[in-house]
């Protein structure tokens, strides 16, 4: 398996594919982060008292970053990542004590003029100790105990996340679930399953309960009489009828009792149940307007309307998609989406070529947290998910986020140059 | 490698799956769906609608009359306006919480989306403050505008006012005005509204998510330019007018004074009349509230909406119209024993007993008998029906401009009174009716009412010896200086010019010789031709009517004075009417001063009887920017009277 990109240094083959990916992705940031906060009346290039002066910063020490990952030993990863947790789940009660509040959320710790989001950096330290975890067992025979133990792993600090209260980075944490599946601790039905329950939650809150009952109602009859002679699949279907309608029954529940009335807001407002331009639908509103004026070819570096003029919120962090959507058009858009459809392709097939099972846990834990990023954050920004905040991989604005995926992604790197050796 | 590594595949195609459909939605908002791009730039663009200056108003010498002064109008976009310091907002405009709301919920009526106005014209200082603070008040924009000033506050009811658009305006426009717009409502502005009010222009600005303004759209290539309304060159003279609005001052009446040789007016008085900048600004709808209620009406145009018998002034058209019939000629004589006998015993009183009586002495006496005479002759000796003869009588009459409109250039002129042949027909039953039956139309009393710009313009006739040029205040008309066609048509009275020498003579005769009853106000130097008059009124004491011409060789200015209330006319109109020729012609004013401080000084409106505060009070509060009734018709003046009343008088 000789590939050109490969190189020997660092003590083995860096993939390098992957690494101009990751800079071209910072490199678009920069530029859209530039567009978002540019003042056209105060046109310098360079300032650092700007977000894309300190963004160039955040970018360079990224840079730096890298390299030292690159250059330490593996094994030090795997050794350290119990440590590492432990720390991090210490920084995440920390933050509920002394934390910062930013928006609602107690989710900053200041380190000086820098502000620490230990939440971005409990991905990191999840991803490297459920790797550790899940290695050390036995794959031939996926047991529940250790399913149980590797979703505590994942679970505590997605509890500690939510309780600042920060869904979103809380949500990201789930991404997780395609490790196990990968792993064989989840089967292919239960991701079914699973996706099922996403959908019927979804579908519930955005129709009436009542409709999604009748709708699953005459799916589940035509099943029946289609296998009217396999007395196996009809009792099947029924189970399904009766378990997806209590199911639908808790979604509203849920919905109406245990949800923040924000949450609540958002979710109707993500599924048209609520048309208030001002409200909480405004940023979404803005955010397709920005994106969808972008047309085929976009308005041109500079020239966005929607973003120059300050119309959507958030723009050099969560909502940087519109920036790019709206200058760079489709075009733009497309070669932004493939960047990272292809970043994640080629994590996977590193991932795959891992010999140790540890360095392909972790490297799918790494694809699945960056897919979540992706999906959700471009998602919200087009109105297909609810606007949860969370940053856009290597391109939203703000040293915490820039820092932890760039760490996330080259320690994979490290396990990858250094499969050969032994972990 | 284990057994599941089949998995990959699984998991790489949900996150190809996943992709896809963030690119077909991405498609559709940036390929499919237009609606977007068009968000955007209602997000960005605002038009702002740049108000054209309407076109100024000069007097016959360049002076200015109405003028712009820019003001701004305070517009709001409901829907846009978020985290409002309304408290900041009502201190700046100068308005109260429930005001705000008021406008607030207009202009939500109006369109939750759409700009509308808020508050109406700031003065420039309140501007100034909120215009600093405007970045504050997302969803509010301020419009530039301009309103009319007048300097010198005269000519009201000439040059009229201006008035926001109703309803039917801007139904009957084709949607030319749009809701806050204004439209010139009377007096010139009405009449030349379509020259004044220039053309709108647009300009497209970009603004930020806060509403302030960041520059014009695409260089201005979608831009308008604004063009500014014609300018208007009145016939008004205006050192004149003011000197008249000054002796008119507290009196009911009128003056117009007209240029002969081109029927333009010199001088356009409707007394009391108003400050012309009440009807601009915040108070304006109060103001006119007030002068709706105002007893002495000031809004209405007496030069040509009040009509009174015209009295003596008649007896100048008698003199003509019989002359140009053949009946009467210079020399005939009648014999005036103090009155004229007609029907079965009844007599029209003569002020005199004039004895054998002439033509020339006739005018300068003003005697009546003579012209029942005439008039007699023109009706029962005409060798025809008196119906028929009345109606000849009756066109030879029209022609000099009575009972019908002029045509002068100004909305709401009446046309007077002048009944036809089967009014009186009607009225008695048959057509055997004679010059008995209306012996008062003779000398002007009775069924007949004209205005005083038709006695103007008699004078005008007189003055030209046989035509007029139909009066007009507009002269010329932006910078190309047109004059109107109509304006320029020379009008035969239909009398020969000869027969006017000795109606003049007799006019010359009652201001330059002594005893005439002009012979006080006769001016130095100028042969000045003049009659004073009376016109009947049966509510109260007569008006003082005077009427003249000078000089009497190539005369330059015709005037007609109506002092209501105020008796004979040599006493109040005859000065007034003296000193404004001469001011005219010679630039000063020889008259005794302690005649003029006697005109200035005097009250002569009538106080108890016409002025009733307490019905004002009473009456329900007025909606002043849409009245239901324009003043003009709620204000018709009916001064005729019954011949037979008349005829009793003078038993
Ligand atoms: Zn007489």
């Amino acid at each position: 398996m000789t590939n050109p990109h490969r190189h020997k240094l660092f003590g083995g083959e860096v993939d390098w594919f992957t690494i101009i990916l990751w800079l071209l992705l910072c490199i678009i940031g920069w530029f859209n982060i530039h567009a978002a906060v540019f003042d056209p009346d105060n046109p310098e290039l360079f300032n650092m008292n700007t977000n894309y002066g300190k963004q160039s910063i955040y970018i360079f020490s990224a840079m730096v970053l890298a390299v030292t990952i690159l250059i330490v030993d593996a094994k030090f990863y795997s050794s350290v990542s119990p440590i590492l947790y432990v720390i991090t789940i210490l920084l995440l009660i920390a933050v509920l004590v002394i934390g910062r509040n930013v928006g609602g959320n107690q989710a900053w710790i200041p380190i000086g003029s820098f502000r620490l989001q230990p939440s971005e950096f409990a991905k990191l330290a999840t991803c490297l100790l459920l790797g550790r975890y899940l290695s050390t067992q036995s794959t031939k025979n996926p047991n529940l105990g250790t399913l149980l133990t590797g979703a505590s792993i994942v679970l505590l600090p997605v509890m500690l996340v939510l309780l600042q209260p920060d869904t979103g980075s809380a949500l990201a944490f789930f991404a997780l679930v395609f490790v196990f599946y990968r792993e064989g601790y989840i089967s292919g039905p239960w991701m079914l399953f699973g996706a099922l329950c996403i959908m019927l939650f979804v579908l519930t809150l955005a129709f009436n309960q009542w409709v999604i009952i009748s709708v699953i109602a005459v799916v589940c009859a035509l099943g029946i009489y289609y296998f009217r002679k396999r007395r196996k699949a009809i009792t099947s279907l029924i189970i399904f009828f009766v378990i997806s309608t209590a199911y639908v029954f808790c979604v509203d529940f849920v919905y109406e009792n245990v949800l923040q009335s924000h949450q609540r807001n958002r979710i109707d407002v993500i599924l048209g149940k609520i048309d208030d331009p001002r409200g909480q639908g405004y940023n979404l509103n803005q955010s397709m307007i920005a994106i969808g004026s972008g047309q085929f070819w976009g308005k041109g570096y500079l020239q966005g309307t929607q973003t120059k003029y300050n119309f959507v919120p958030e723009q050099s962090t969560d909502f940087i998609f519109c920036t790019i959507g709206e200058e760079w058009g489709f075009v733009g858009s497309m070669v932004v989406i493939s960047l990272y459809l292809t970043l994640l392709l080629r994590i996977v097939n590193i991932a795959e070529r891992q010999r140790t099972a540890f360095a392909r846990i972790y490297a799918y834990g790494v694809a699945s947290i960056l897919f979540f990023h992706f999906a959700i954050n471009i998602g919200m920004t087009i109105g297909i998910v609810p606007i949860i905040g969370i940053p856009l991989p290597f391109i939203s604005y703000g040293g915490s986020s820039l820092w932890s995926f760039t760490i996330l992604l080259f320690i994979m790197l490290k396990f990858d140059a250094n499969k050969k050796g032994i972990v | 490698m284990n057994g599941l590594f089949e998995r990959k595949y699984i998991i790489q195609g949900i996150f190809i799956a996943v992709a896809a459909i963030i690119a077909a939605r991405l498609s559709y908002l940036q390929l499919i769906d237009k609606s977007y791009l068009l968000s955007a730039n209602n997000n960005v663009l605002r038009k702002m609608v740049i108000y054209p200056a309407r076109g100024v108003i000069l007097d016959r010498n360049g002076q200015v009359l109405v003028q712009n002064e820019p003001v701004y109008d305070l517009l709001v976009t409901p829907r846009e306006v978020k985290e409002l310091d309304t408290a900041l907002l009502c201190e700046l405009v100068g308005i109260d919480k429930e005001g705000f709301e008021r406008r607030m919920a207009t202009a939500r009526a109006y369109s939750p989306y759409k700009a509308s106005q808020f508050e109406k014209q700031l003065p420039a200082t309140a501007y100034a403050k909120l215009q600093e603070h405007l970045y504050k008040f997302r969803g509010f924009y301020i419009q530039n505008r301009t309103v009319r000033s007048y300097p010198d506050s005269i000519a009201a009811q000439f040059l009229g006012y201006i008035q926001e658009v109703n309803e039917r305006d801007i139904e009957r426009s084709n949607g030319f005005y749009r809701p806050g717009d204004y439209i010139g409502a009377s007096g010139v502005e009405s009449a030349y509204e379509e020259l004044l009010r220039g053309q709108r222009g647009v300009k497209n600005v970009m603004v930020d998510a806060f509403n302030r303004p960041q520059g014009s759209f695409a260089e201005g290539r979608y831009d308008t330019l604004a063009v500014a309304g014609d300018g208007l060159i009145s016939s008004l003279d205006k050192d004149l007018q003011i000197l008249a609005e000054k002796l008119m001052r507290n009196k009911i009446g009128s003056v117009v004074a007209i240029e002969p040789a081109t029927g333009e007016i010199l001088t356009f008085v409707s007394s009391p009349s108003y400050d012309p900048n009440m009807m601009v600004g915040r108070e304006r709808g109060n103001n006119y509230a007030k002068l709706l209620h105002d007893p002495y009406k000031p809004m209405f145009i007496r030069p040509m909406q009040a009509q009174y018998p015209p009295g003596s002034v008649f007896k100048v058209v008698s003199a003509l119209t019989a002359q140009q019939a053949g009946m009467i000629d210079e020399h005939t004589i009648f014999n005036c024993p103090g009155g004229y006998r007609y029907g079965s015993g009844r007599v029209m009183r003569c002020m005199h007993v004039d004895g054998p009586t002439q033509l020339i002495r006739s005018i300068q006496h003003s005697c009546n008998t003579y012209y029942g005479y005439t008039y007699a002759r023109m009706i029962d000796q005409r060798g025809m029906p008196s119906a028929q003869a009345y109606g000849l009588w009756r066109d030879a009459v029209m022609k000099f401009g009575i009972g019908q409109p002029l045509g002068i250039d100004l909305p709401g002129e009446k046309a007077g009174l002048l009944p036809s042949a089967d009014f009186y027909t009607k009225r008695y039953g048959n057509a055997k009716w004679g010059s008995s039956y209306n012996i008062s139309l003779s000398i002007g009393q009775g069924e007949m009412g004209i205005t005083p710009l038709q006695m103007a313009n008699v004078m005008a006739i007189v003055a030209n010896r046989g035509f007029y040029y139909r009066p007009h205040l507009i002269k010329a008309i932006g910078d190309k200086k047109i004059v109107k066609p109509e304006f320029t048509e020379k009008i035969s009275a239909g009398v020969d010019a000869k027969y006017y020498e000795p109606v003049i003579e007799g006019m010359s005769r009652v201001v330059n010789l002594p005893g005439g009853t002009g012979y006080s106000v006769r001016i130095a130097d100028i042969e000045m031709c003049g009659k004073t008059g009376t016109a009947q009124n049966p509510h109260g004491q007569d008006h003082a009517v005077f009427f003249a011409f000078a000089p009497r060789e190539n005369p330059k200015i015709a005037i007609a004075v109506v002092v209501e209330n105020a008796g004979f006319g040599g006493t109040w109109a005859g000065p007034i009417a003296s000193m404004l020729i001469e001011k005219y012609l010679k630039d000063t004013i020889t008259l005794p001063q302690y005649i003029q401080d006697r005109i200035y000084k005097a009250d002569l409106l009538p106080k108890p009887k016409t002025a009733k505060p307490q019905e004002v009070v009473k009456s329900p509060p007025a909606k002043p920017s849409q009245p239901s009734k324009s003043p003009e018709e709620e204000e018709e003046e009916v001064l005729f009277v019954h011949h037979s009343a008349l005829a009793r008088r003078y038993d």
